[in-house]
């Protein structure tokens, strides 16, 4: 696992993506791991919106979310009212530090312990694990993925499977090494063991943490989709239940939840619907005989208030985290996870990092595509995830002076050499008379074209140019 | 948010060919098999001579004060009311989605709008609105095509390639695995990230030569060089061209059709 860092996220230098990435491509195991698993996925997504009218259904999505984006503050509030109304606390954060605070203040106030956690990838954003850790209260993740990631000391790689990155050889011996399970390839033995060791941990932890999928407005539902169980019992089994979420994560009542959900499930796992889907509405009541004592939610900014000033860029908070996007990306498919050395990874992860970030510190992320366009074309809620990308190169070279830039860190990319290649470039293509001598030149001239053009040639040939341009043909032909 | 419906024009009696600098340069042959085409079907072509680049290359690396300033030198090209036909998903691309964003809040606006309107793919407008029918000439070949991104997802035109080809009597069309996965070429993402570009094009040859095809076609220059390019210095049994002369040759019977 040569490229897996073994440190928590926060060591990892973003802008060692090139090293990363080359050191992936060259890791079979690696290559053959994601094109496995991502063939499958893609393929089973596909299964799943047979005979629907998936264009239409995306079209609804996307415009839940645009109308759901739009009223914000409003929903925001009414949650907040709906949810105080049913007991359940409400915090929020600006940022990860407070977010994390919030938590910890909770935990000691219960003198809490131990947390066990279902998957969040706010959490991780947060890097929820670590800050309280190091304050001396355990935490334990519960699902499958999150809690091999744990094991092996790293972070997720995918924001639905996080150790898609791990064959199940790689996860027997590590579950070997660390929790003395016998070595098989037989996964169900491997999750009944996991779940064994697991079970325990539920029964003594003083508090669950989940994230949340939908926070329906009008009704303050927390809505959790899951397959495992485990964020059930994350929310009903500890006596204190804590959930953190992004504030762009509200939606206006339980109708829109119903084509989200199934844009959701079948985007991400390409299931009609998962095994469990959690609608928390509050602790437990006096006549009740389960569900926690305490409920929080913990709506968390980390930067979002912020892409949501910008018209275009508020496109990115439409997003409900199916990860399709990222299983449809050539480039995601070839380097993993990992090489991203960010919380979201893949194509999401290009255009919400960036905001999370720092466009300096993330300088790498907007140029590592193709520009292909495959993310766009799946994404449940089509969000126009190419434009952004652009967006963002255009803001890291501070490119455009009619819309200036304005995202944290803009312009850190714009070196000097290449801009005046640009300038060079553009001053020609300008100037049709300069352009057609320069390229008719270029045409006498081109067995002097070297053979080497840098790294182009170190995988392809050169492209020759004709002995003659179109121009010069079409001139010929007397047009 | 919805994609504007495309409502393709009663065939014209003239267009104007843009032929994108990579055609201008690399590939002329391509460019004078579309021109031919379309003279064929009685379209009288007009090749604008001040036409230079679209702009793409800047726009993409986010350079877009520079692709700007080029992208409206071509906005004065097209004075008469004719469709614009690019023999390229990706520079059709630029101009049909992109230039209006190029422009917005600019005094080009509505002029970049109504130009980019009336811009097709050349593929596109010979099926759907030349209604082009190919008589193939050519001797009997297994051929494997390759759709640009831009092709596929921002022109929407996945089907064409393959249409045209099917109506090619003597060619056997086959269909590599992934064909819709990108070829890594991506314009400056290729030099930018030659690692995963590599792997990417790699990966796109050995689908298609799995095929048992040993020649196969596509929309756009790009993907051209990049894959032809890849088989070529790594040695494997796959010659490129671009789908226009693919289709000039077979058809035209002045050559006597050449396979
Ligand atoms: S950007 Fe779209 S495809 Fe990607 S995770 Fe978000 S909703 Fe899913």
């Amino acid at each position: 696992m040569s490229q897996t860092p073994s440190e928590n996220s926060h060591h990892i230098d973003v802008k060692e993506f090139h090293p990363r990435a080359r050191a992936a491509i060259a890791d079979p195991k690696i290559r053959q791991n994601f094109r496995k698993a991502m063939d499958g996925l893609i393929s089973k997504r596909k299964n799943a919106f047979e005979g629907m009218d998936l264009e239409a259904l995306r079209e609804l999505g996307a415009n839940i979310r645009l109308r759901a984006l739009a009223n914000l503050p409003d929903l925001l509030e009414q949650l907040e009212a709906k949810l105080t109304e049913n007991g359940v606390k409400v915090h929020w954060a600006i940022d990860s530090d407070e977010a994390c605070r919030i938590v910890r203040n909770i935990c000691v106030a219960r003198n809490a312990k131990t947390v066990i956690k279902g998957k969040s990838m706010v959490s991780e954003e947060m890097e929820l694990n670590h800050y309280l850790e190091e304050r001396g209260i355990e935490a334990l993740e519960s699902d499958l993925g999150e809690y091999i990631v744990q094991l092996a000391d790293e972070t997720p790689s995918h924001i639905i499977m996080p150790a898609i990155h791990k064959n199940t050889g790689e996860i027997s011996e590590l579950m070997h090494e660390k929790t003395g399970t016998d070595l098989s390839n037989d996964v169900e033995y491997l999750t009944a063991s996991a779940r064994q060791q697991l079970r325990e941990k539920f029964m003594n932890a003083d508090v669950g943490v989940s994230g949340v999928n939908f926070a329906v407005a009008e009704t303050g539902t927390l809505c959790l989709v899951e397959n495992e169980g485990n964020g059930r019992m994350t929310t009903t089994v500890p006596p204190c239940h804590i959930a953190v979420t992004g504030i762009e994560k509200v939606v206006g009542n339980l109708e829109d939840v119903v084509p989200l959900l199934a844009l959701l499930t079948r985007s991400a796992t390409g299931q009609h619907i998962t095994t469990y889907f959690n609608m928390i509405s509050g602790p437990r009541k006096p006549d009740e005989l389960d569900g926690p004592e305490e409920v929080h939610l913990v709506l968390v900014d980390n930067g979002r208030s912020t892409i949501y000033q910008d018209d275009q860029l508020l496109d990115t908070l439409r997003c409900i985290r199916c990860g399709a996007c990222m299983n449809h990306c050539p480039v995601y498919t070839r380097v993993g996870g990992h090489t991203y050395g960010t919380t979201y990874p893949g194509p999401i992860g290009k255009i919400l990092m960036p905001h999370l970030i720092g466009l300096d510190e993330g300088r790498h992320l907007p140029t590592a595509s193709s520009l292909c366009g495959a993310c766009g074309e799946v994404c449940p809620v089509k969000i126009p995830i190419p434009d952004l990308l652009v967006r963002l190169r255009q803001e890291s070279v501070d490119g455009d002076k009619l819309n200036p830039a304005k995202v944290r860190g803009h312009g850190a990319k714009r070196g000097t050499l290449e801009a005046l290649i640009w300038k060079g470039w553009s001053w020609m293509h300008a100037r049709p008379g300069v352009y057609r001598f320069g390229t008719a030149v270029a045409a006498r001239l081109r067995k002097l074209q070297p053979g080497k053009l840098g790294d182009w040639t170190k995988y392809r040939t050169a492209p020759k140019l004709a002995n003659k341009t179109l121009h010069e043909r079409m001139k010929e032909r007397g047009e | 948010m919805v994609d504007p419906i495309k409502v393709y024009p009663p065939k014209p009696t003239h267009v104007y060919f843009y032929a994108t600098c990579l055609i201008d340069m690399f590939y002329p042959d391509a460019g004078m098999a579309g021109i031919q085409l379309l003279e064929r079907e009685g379209i009288k072509v007009c090749f604008p001579e001040d036409q230079t680049c679209c702009g793409q290359p800047a726009y993409t690396s986010g350079y877009h004060d520079e692709a700007r300033v080029v992208a409206k030198a071509q906005l004065d090209l097209f004075p008469e009311n004719w469709p614009i036909v690019v023999p390229s998903g990706s520079c059709g691309g630029m101009i049909r989605k992109h230039y209006p964003d190029l422009f917005k809040h600019t005094g080009q606006e509505a002029k970049a709008s109504e130009i980019a309107a009336r811009t097709w793919e050349l593929t596109d407008f010979l099926l759907n609105v030349c209604h082009i029918k190919l008589r193939d000439l050519g001797q009997p070949t297994t051929l494997a095509m390759h759709t640009s991104c831009s092709a596929r997802r921002e022109m929407g035109i996945a089907e064409v390639g393959p249409k045209l080809l099917g109506q090619l009597s003597n060619v056997n069309l086959v269909e590599q695995v992934r064909a819709e996965e990108c070829c890594g070429f991506g314009g400056t993402f290729a030099v930018r990230h030659p690692e995963i570009s590599g792997a990417m094009v790699s990966e796109k040859v050995d689908t298609l030569t799995d095929t048992g095809a040993s020649e196969f076609v596509t929309t756009d220059c790009g993907c051209l060089m990049n894959i032809a390019g890849y088989a070529e210095k790594n040695r494997k049994p796959l010659a490129g061209q671009h789908i226009l002369s693919f289709l000039w040759e077979r058809t035209d019977s002045g050559k006597g059709g050449k396979s």
